[in-house]
């Protein structure tokens, strides 16, 4: 490919003569070459179809440099005479230029299907949003059951379960979550104490925030704040990891040495979590009810008196209420993170996309259940 | 050789830590060859490939392109060096998250400054090069393998590169595709004038597409033959690459091992 100084370098220009009635030549000179003022195209084409012209001859006798700009005007030109039915020719032009055209245009280009899009009105239709939750819905309650299915294997000693998987992914899902879940609930626990202390004082009764946060931190924000901090590290770990093995055919793989792929790969995700989630639950609850201890400390109550208060407040219906809770979200979100694993398309996109989904759905679901879980704790008195 | 080799392979040993993987490579690459390295599975084709494209620091020796040695060049001048190549990698490496359009384009937006109507039209053009006109709004997954590679090779042409690497160009492809796709590499090598390096060991590109070519061998782990492998299949005196060439899996190369 030929290069040009800039220095001793002509503008690259066109011009339509007509050799016969209806024959049109299009003589091209200058150096066709990057950093030069390169004539539009759209103004070539109107005054091209301004002549209707029945053949159109391309003359390069006139031409200097030239590189991928040239060739890309070419094949414009040549384009638009296809579309339009009228022969071209090419002379003059640099043997490897009309190559270069030869092998751009030995395949006609691709038309792609047009999708019918829909009109705005059906787009908007409510009955085709509910739908599509409801089918979403489905999808979610088959794959609940593909997982009941294989837990019942697993019970009856059929499954393909490994449990060196499953020590794995408590190990994963456990002790490396240690940091990050005693920086939260420690932090829960403060704040906690800071929003009751400042009611409580106006009723002279500041003793009470050790109530408040212990009540607090068991029945509701000690295990709500580790699902959703377990919800974006392991969800979307889980969403991350199988979406990749299908990116890489290790699913397909997985089914076709016929063992199950929700008892081999979702199956110890799933359990691990079980385990481990009431596990850090409890672990949370505690630093939890240790930083409110600070800043009750910080209000003038002793130690002791925290203590004691403590003490006269705990009850085994708290731990279990926030127990179950965190038995409940450990499924939601192994289930939203593996689901979305599992149903990820191929590609570094499509994973990406899982992941979100993964996280974005373990939360609404988590919101979801707890409220559905607190309303009936209230009405039956728990 | 009278004019100066396009790419010369000087003294280049190569090693993962303390494993060997090929010693004392000396070959040089012409300018507008066709240059094939080949081998046996696991001798270190891919290896040296990623060795001439600075992915891995060679353990001893240098490299030169056009005379001027690459693996000593600062990064800068590393990066000067490489933007006139083209790569395809064996899987194509094209970025998932991106239209085949928005692969192509990317190179042109970095590194050159035509305008935004410009770039549509050079992507258009090197897209029809390679039979894709009309695939620029599909994703790389929307599309076949075959198509895939010749995606790739759109967007490793898009700068009018002076080198192109292929890395195992017709792995995956039915022998159909895998024609097609060494007649295109001919005639954008023969109309852009580049010179084309591949790693590859399907004997039917060898033989209809290559110039020259480089055979490394396992066992001694070195280079044991140079030239047009026609002539090495009929005139080598390594009875291996006789072998290799000639498809034959016959007691004699399992004796030379």
């Amino acid at each position: 490919m030929s290069h040009s100084d800039g220095m001793n370098s002509t503008a690259p220009a066109y011009e339509l003569i007509e050799d016969a009635p209806h024959a049109l030549r299009l003589a091209l000179t200058g150096d066709w070459v990057q950093a030069q003022a390169i004539p539009d195209f759209p103004t070539l084409r109107s005054e091209l179809l301004a002549c209707s012209p029945e053949a159109l001859t391309v003359d390069g006798s006139g031409l200097g440099d030239w590189d991928s700009l040239l060739m890309a005007f070419l094949l414009q030109c040549h384009s638009l005479c296809s579309a339009e039915h009228i022969p071209f020719n090419a002379e003059h032009l640099p043997g490897s230029a009309n190559r270069l055209l030869e092998v751009a245009t030995a395949v006609p280009p691709h038309q792609r299907p047009q999708e019918a899009r829909a009109p705005l009105l059906e787009r908007l239709n409510p009955v085709k949003a509910l739908r599509a939750l409801w089918r979403d819905l489905r999808e979610s309650i088959a794959f609940l059951g593909d997982l009941g299915i294989g837990l019942a294997r697993l019970v009856t000693g059929r499954a393909n379960t490994r449990f060196s998987d499953f020590r794995h992914f408590c190990y994963q899902a456990g002790p490396n979550a240690f940091g990050i879940i005693s920086l939260t609930s420690i932090l829960v626990g403060m704040i906690l104490a800071y929003l009751g202390a400042v009611q409580l004082k106006l009723l002279g009764a500041e003793i009470y925030v050790a109530d408040l946060v212990l009540i607090g931190m068991l029945r509701e924000m000690g295990v709500l704040m580790t699902a959703v901090v377990m919800a974006g590290r392991t969800g979307a770990a889980y969403a991350a990891q199988l979406g990749t093995m299908q990116t890489n055919e290790e699913i397909d793989a997985i089914t076709t040495m016929g063992v199950s792929p929700v008892e081999f790969l979702v199956l110890p995700r799933v359990l691990a979590l079980l385990v481990m989630l009431p596990l850090l639950t409890i672990y949370a609850d505690l630093l939890g009810v240790l930083g409110g201890a600070i800043v009750a400390g910080g209000m003038g109550i002793t130690m002791l008196q925290y203590v004691s208060q403590i003490q006269d407040a705990i009850s085994l219906t708290h731990l279990l209420v926030g127990l179950s809770k965190s038995v409940v979200f450990a499924i939601l979100i192994a289930v939203a993170g593996c689901r979305s694993g599992m149903q990820s398309g191929r590609g570094s996109a499509a994973v990406g996309n899982a992941a979100t989904d993964a996280v974005v759905t373990a939360i609404v679901y988590l919101i979801v259940a707890d409220a559905a879980m607190n309303i009936f704790y209230q009405q039956v008195g728990i | 050789m009278s004019e100066q080799a396009h790419i010369s392979i000087r003294g280049v040993t190569m090693a993962y830590g303390a494993r060997l993987i090929q010693r004392d490579l000396n070959f040089d690459v012409n300018r507008g060859d066709i240059f094939v390295i080949m081998g046996g599975s696991g001798c270190g084709k891919s290896t040296l490939l990623k060795h001439m494209l600075g992915l891995i620091q060679p353990a001893a020796g240098d490299i030169l392109f056009n005379g001027q040695s690459f693996t000593r060049a600062n990064p800068a001048a590393r990066d000067a060096m490489r933007r006139s190549w083209g790569i395809t990698y064996q899987s194509g490496g094209l970025f998932s998250a991106m239209t085949v359009g928005e692969n192509v384009t990317l190179p042109m937006q970095l590194y050159t400054n035509y305008s935004e109507a410009e770039i549509r039209e050079v992507v258009d053009y090197k897209l029809a090069l390679v039979g894709l006109s009309g695939y620029q709004g599909y994703y790389p997954s929307e599309i076949s393998g075959g198509m895939r590679k010749r995606a790739a090779l759109a967007r490793a042409i898009a700068l009018d590169p002076e080198i192109l690497f292929f890395d195992e160009p017709s792995a995956g492809l039915d022998p159909i595709s895998s024609s097609l796709l060494d007649e295109l590499i001919v005639q954008l090598k023969e109309s852009i004038g580049a010179t084309v390096v591949m790693v590859t060991h399907e004997l039917p590109s060898i033989f209809s597409i290559a110039s020259n070519s480089v055979y490394l061998d396992a066992n001694s782990k070195t280079m044991i033959a140079y030239g047009n492998p026609r002539e090495l299949r009929d005139h080598s005196d390594q009875p291996v690459v006789r072998q290799f060439l000639a498809r034959e899996a016959s007691a004699a190369a399992e004796n030379a091992q």
